[in-house]
């Protein structure tokens, strides 16, 4: 059995902000080729992960590695070369509101390359049809719905041919529908250019639908992790509730409170007045 | 296509417009834009006991035409006087040189210039001439200082204007600015 | 008591990241300025839709100074120096000031809800992501578009002012044309305009540099960016005041 290095090895990572430590001795290994889903409940720092690996954070200690390379280590044009073999899909899409679909699409061309315009258009078009809006390519993303929006954004994000996706929630918002076409979207993707496809989301059965490898993040490290199956089959307590979505377990329904009787009745002094 | 050249048109037309402006407010607000060609000009020196307030680029006038601009003020440590260049436009060439200068005051309060009045010589003046004859400036504290010191010592009203006016125009100033501190 | 002082300090702070990020700005200038396109584009959102404000008011200003200068050189019957008093007023002192002012409000705002809009919709992340600087693909080219623009608002301005001037002066008032053109020739010299010049060069740098900072670094929400905006005009007005005081001091 022949282990291929991981794409994304994370050893040991401290992070903290805001005078919170949100990561305490992470470990993550991200393998090439598959899609590998990163949960966890609200708050957890997963957004926080995505931009370590991009090299938009700096850890505090501990190792984050990309492709062979440290991004927190790298001078700024080597950064960039290093975030030209990636694409990320954000949140809200954000597409540059003052160009149209078709050149948010060539932006990364435009900018990083000095192909003829014919060559943008045919490549710029193909992504478009990839992801099924090259009908769309002269609105302006102010005319898009939620779902359109994501899907030009994914054509961008995979127009300069990067080796890695990111995803960061990219369910969010969305109808079914939608929803059913961005998971198609991915796996695709992920097999068809051979890609590494990492998604943030806390879409528990949508996700587990299409990752190959899930994992759980809660209190700062990675609490579980595995294929989909494996998952389901896990007991611990915390991976149940999440999977589960129950309201109560080690992740508590109530915020920290003083005695609820005492309070009621005005034992508590500081609640009197 | 279409709206980048609508936008560089409407950009070019305000930046053209903002050009415009500043060359207006540079040439037809300012006494230096009008001669922008630069008339030619011919260099007249003269020297003054007290030139007063007067700066460079004061008109040099004549019957209240303006015939040229002091163009460099220096003080001459030797005669202890201002020495005044001038630049006399070449088209005023019949200047007599026994003409002389005086330093005037524009209105009541405004600024010095230089005023010529014509002599009776028949020769002109040239390229590096000298004046030889000058005015000082009318300095406003000697003459008030005069006028005071003339109605102390008379100690009426009557000769005072006359008397203190021929006086101070011709006085050095020196002396009478201290008093008048 | 101790409030205070930590705003005192918070200010000190705000202006010294202000300052870094203006050298940051500059640094990048020679490069940014290859994208001529870019920086057309910006020359024309800020300055010229910025015209109609400039002009109008540069009107109103110019007729207003018409008529109060009239009236206050009637007491000491110097009327004719109308002309001088208008154009060393506007071109001194209120043409390079009050466009600022007028720029910071119009354009300033602009650019900082831009900018901060962006920044709240991520799309300035996007672009880091996609490995292109932000600040010279979208700030800088903002930032020269206003710095380009404001002189010469401010040149219009003053011209505008000076024939608002001479509409309510010599037209309305009977002032005598050539007096109050030829009194003007005589007084005003290039030093003088070459003052107004220079303030409003300095002007549209600190201006252009205090929108884009604001925006550029707004909380990426709705109420960030609206703050962004407010703090723009506030800090602008602020300042040029301020440098208006040490230029002119340094003028004389």
């Amino acid at each position: 059995m022949n282990q291929p290095t991981p794409i994304v090895e994370i050893r040991n990572l401290n992070y903290a902000a805001g005078g919170r430590a949100i990561f305490k001795g992470l470990d993550l290994n991200i393998e090439r080729g598959k899609v590998s889903a990163i949960m966890g409940p609200s708050g957890t720092g997963k957004t926080t992960l995505l931009r370590l690996i991009t090299g938009q954070a700096v850890p505090d200690s501990g190792s984050v590695i990309v492709a062979g390379k440290e991004p927190s280590k790298l001078t700024r044009p080597e950064l960039y070369a290093l975030r030209r073999r990636m694409g990320m899909l954000f949140q809200n899409g954000a597409l540059l509101t003052d160009l149209t679909v078709f050149e948010n699409v060539a932006f990364p061309l435009r900018e990083h390359t000095t192909l003829p315009e014919r060559l943008i258009r045919q490549l710029v078009l193909t992504k478009l049809q990839a992801v099924g809006l090259r009908g769309a390519a002269g609105l302006m993303p102010g005319e898009l719905s939620g779902g359109m929006g994501r899907r030009v954004a994914l054509a961008r994000s995979i127009v300069m041919d990067p080796e890695i996706l990111i995803y960061d929630e990219p369910f969010a918002g969305l109808d079914p529908i939608s929803m059913g076409v961005i998971l198609r979207l991915i796996r695709r993707l992920n097999d068809a250019l051979g890609l590494t496809s990492i998604v943030v989301s806390h879409d528990v059965l949508e996700i587990s639908s299409v990752a190959d490898m899930v994992f759980l993040l809660s209190g700062g490290k990675v609490v579980a992790g595995g294929s989909p199956h494996e998952m389901d089959l896990n007991a611990s307590q915390i991976v149940r509730q999440f999977m589960g979505g129950l309201a109560d377990g080690p992740v508590a329904f109530h915020y920290p409170a003083p005695d609820y009787f005492g309070e009621l009745l005005g034992r508590d002094p500081e609640a009197t007045q | 296509m279409n709206q980048s050249r609508g936008l560089n048109l409407g950009t070019g037309l305000f930046v053209l417009l903002g050009f415009a402006a500043l060359f207006f407010l540079t040439t037809q607000t300012t006494s230096r834009g009008l001669s922008l060609g630069g008339q030619p000009f011919y260099e007249v020196s003269a020297k003054f006991d007290n030139i007063g307030d007067l700066k460079v680029g004061s008109p040099v006038s004549m019957s209240g035409v303006e015939i040229g601009r002091v163009a460099k003020i220096d003080f001459d440590s030797k005669e202890y006087k201002a020495a005044v260049l001038m630049h006399i436009y070449t088209k005023y060439s019949q200047i007599p040189s026994d003409s002389d200068a005086s330093i005037n005051t524009q209105g009541l309060l405004g600024g010095k210039y230089i005023s010529l009045s014509a002599g009776g010589a028949e020769t002109y003046l040239k390229d590096k001439d000298r004046i030889d004859f000058t005015q000082s400036a009318f300095v406003l504290e000697s003459l008030i200082g005069q006028m005071v010191a003339n109605f102390a010592k008379s100690g009426g009203m009557s000769n005072n204007g006359a008397q203190a006016n021929s006086g101070a125009a011709k006085t050095d100033a020196a002396p009478a600015a201290e008093k008048g501190k | 008591m101790k409030d205070l002082w930590n705003k005192i300090l918070d200010s000190v702070i705000t202006l010294g990241a202000m300052v870094r990020f203006l050298l940051r700005l500059i640094r990048e200038t020679p490069r940014a300025l290859l994208r001529v396109n870019l920086i057309i584009q910006q020359v024309f959102n800020a300055g010229a839709l910025s015209l109609v404000i400039i002009m109008l008011s540069g009107l109103f200003v110019g007729m207003v100074l018409g008529l109060q200068g009239f009236q206050l050189l009637r007491r000491f019957g110097s009327e004719e120096a109308l002309g001088t008093a208008a154009a060393i007023g506007l071109v001194k002192e209120l043409g390079p000031v009050v466009t600022a002012l007028l720029f910071a409000g119009r354009a300033g705002t602009a650019l900082a809800s831009e900018l901060g809009l962006m920044r709240a919709t991520d799309q300035l992340s996007a672009m880091e992501m996609m490995a292109v600087d932000p600040i010279q693909r979208v700030v800088v080219p903002r930032f020269l578009g206003g710095v380009i623009a404001m002189p010469l608002l401010a040149a219009i301005f003053s011209m505008i002012g000076i024939y608002g001037a001479q509409l309510i002066g010599v037209q309305i008032m009977g002032v005598d044309s050539g007096s109050f053109w030829s009194q003007m020739r005589a007084s005003v010299g290039l030093v003088d305009i070459n003052e107004g010049i220079v303030k409003s060069c300095v002007f549209g740098i600190a201006c252009s540099a205090i929108a884009v900072y604001e925006g550029y670094h707004a909380t990426p929400t709705a109420e960030g960016v609206g703050r962004a905006t407010t703090r723009t005009v506030v800090t602008s007005a602020v300042v040029v005041l301020f440098l208006d005081y040490l230029i002119t001091a340094a003028f004389l």
